[in-house]
């Protein structure tokens, strides 16, 4: 079996057999992470660059995990000390880290589509690790890896996404991810954080968290994304907070076994409070730790053939 | 032999005998088995394992010979060489190797490659006393890499374009190995 693409760009260009193969191959990466030794040779002839032009914790330290895990050599760059400051483009950019033999780039860029432009002007194989409002295809896919592993499988599992859906690319990974493998997809949130025509991709819309979360098998919740807001969608965080946050008391009126995702980082006491993100139904720290083999398995099929 | 002809390397419910063989043979050089541990190479590795495992615990009662499975593919060197990444399989070993004698059992002995990658990755788990290598069928004379076994089920001479082929009864089907021409 191999990938049916070359990059990952994104979870809607890719089929539900390549998430299949992907999550599957992860499952033997997360027992080489619990292994004493937790490093294979199998990359250790790639060199990949992580080029980070917008913040990240995560993500960032995640794949560079997965990188070194796998033996492959490793060039990290972050557009705040670079020369990206000093005007260069970013095609520029990735040519000159291209001229010093690279072999994979990892790429978080504000602008939506940077990855699929650069795919098609350098020759290297691009993972998207987050690009604008656009897609987050690696957190998609651990956050399906890890619904996998706490439900057996993922058809006909009802998952909730709920805050800003307008402006988060997880949410689109997530939506394109799940329906590929069969789940269904609630959005909810503030009709202003919800975009228009979203029900065309096959999800049902929501603007009652209660409601929602009695449907659900698991809640996705996501953070109010401040910095790509330049109007006001609400009236304050504390407003949305009433009517769209994840406490002990909704989940006490819900009473059913809600399983309680994030993709961090948390605003504790916005979306979510910290006794339910503490709790022992929120599975936030699994889907940190399941980042690493899930990566280690997209790097390790997309390097992997000829 | 002949395009078409088939060669039985274990005829007439040799395979039974052979393992009971190597079970023997084993029980000369480790005795109780104490600090002994048995690991199958993914994915044939295993069956040959679980069944000389299942043997030697008839011979000593009351003994548990640690039994794990061991998948070599994050290891081979032959990766990025296919048209298709190599395919995993499942690593199931819940004890160190740390100071054991580890018999390390694979089905087929040919260029020696994958017995490189499964030393490679049995380091993962410890710096074992020594390491046996048990194996089914040694195609001799072909090997790419100075690994011989210690124990052998059958030894074949072979040319390139045959193949061995290992079914076994874990895997459905009867069991069989054959010599074949590759097609």
């Amino acid at each position: 079996m191999a990938l049916s693409t070359k990059h990952l760009l994104g979870i809607k260009p890719i089929t539900g057999e390549d998430i299949q193969l992907i999550l599957d191959t992860a499952d033997n990466f997360k027992e080489v992470l619990n292994r004493p030794i937790k490093k294979v040779p199998s990359l250790r002839d790639i060199t990949i660059a992580n080029l980070f032009f917008e913040n990240s914790t995560r993500t960032r330290i995640s794949f560079e995990l997965a990188e070194k895990r796998l033996s492959a050599d490793v060039v990290n760059f972050s557009a705040a000390a670079s020369s990206v400051k000093k005007g260069e483009t970013l095609l520029d950019t990735v040519k000159n880290i291209l001229a010093m033999k690279v072999d994979m780039v990892v790429m978080r860029h504000p602008m939506p589509g940077a990855p699929v432009f650069l795919s098609r002007h350098i020759p290297a194989q691009i993972i998207n690790a987050g690009d604008g409002t656009h897609e987050h295809p690696t957190q998609a896919l651990l956050d399906a890896f890890s619904l996998r592993e706490k439900f057996g499988e993922l058809k006909g599992l009802k998952v909730a996404i709920v805050g800003d859906i307008t402006h988060s690319r997880v949410a689109l990974s997530n939506i394109f991810a799940l329906q590929k493998m069969g789940a269904e997809v609630t959005v909810c949130g503030p009709p202003t954080l919800i975009p228009k025509h979203i029900e065309s991709l096959g999800v049902k819309v929501s603007y009652n968290l209660e409601e929602t979360l009695r449907w659900a098998d698991a809640a996705n919740m996501l953070r109010i994304q401040l910095e790509r807001q330049n109007i006001k969608f609400f009236p304050s965080l504390r407003d949305y907070s009433l009517q769209y946050q994840l406490n002990e008391e909704m989940l006490a009126r819900i009473d059913k076994p809600l399983v309680i995702m994030h993709p961090g980082p948390i605003n504790r006491g916005v979306e979510i409070t910290s006794e339910v993100a503490d709790s022992d139904q929120a599975i936030i720290l699994d889907q940190v730790e399941n980042g690493v083999a899930v990566r280690m398995a997209i790097l390790y099929l997309l390097a992997g053939a000829k | 032999m002949a395009a078409t002809e088939q060669l039985d390397l274990f005829p007439n419910g040799k395979l039974a005998v052979t393992l009971q063989r190597l079970c023997h043979e084993l029980l000369e050089t480790y005795g109780d088995f104490s600090d002994t541990v048995i690991i199958g190479a993914q994915s044939k590795g295993v069956f040959v394992s679980r069944r000389i495992q299942a043997l030697l615990q008839e011979h000593l009662p009351g003994v548990e010979i640690p039994h794990g499975e061991l998948d070599t593919t994050f290891f081979r060197d032959d990766f990025r060489m296919h048209e298709k990444p190599l395919q995993a399989n499942k690593t199931r070993i819940d004890f160190l190797i740390e100071d054991r004698k580890v018999i390390l059992i694979d089905d087929v002995l040919y260029t020696g490659r994958s017995v490189r990658a499964a030393l490679d990755a049995m380091l993962a788990y410890g710096r074992p006393r020594s390491v046996e290598l048990l194996v089914l069928v040694d195609r001799r004379n072909k090997r790419h890499l100075p690994i011989e076994p210690s124990y052998v089920g059958i030894m074949v001479d072979t040319i390139e374009s045959q193949r061995v082929l290992v079914s076994l009864k874990e895997s459905g089907g009867e069991d069989s190995v054959i010599l074949v021409e590759k097609t």
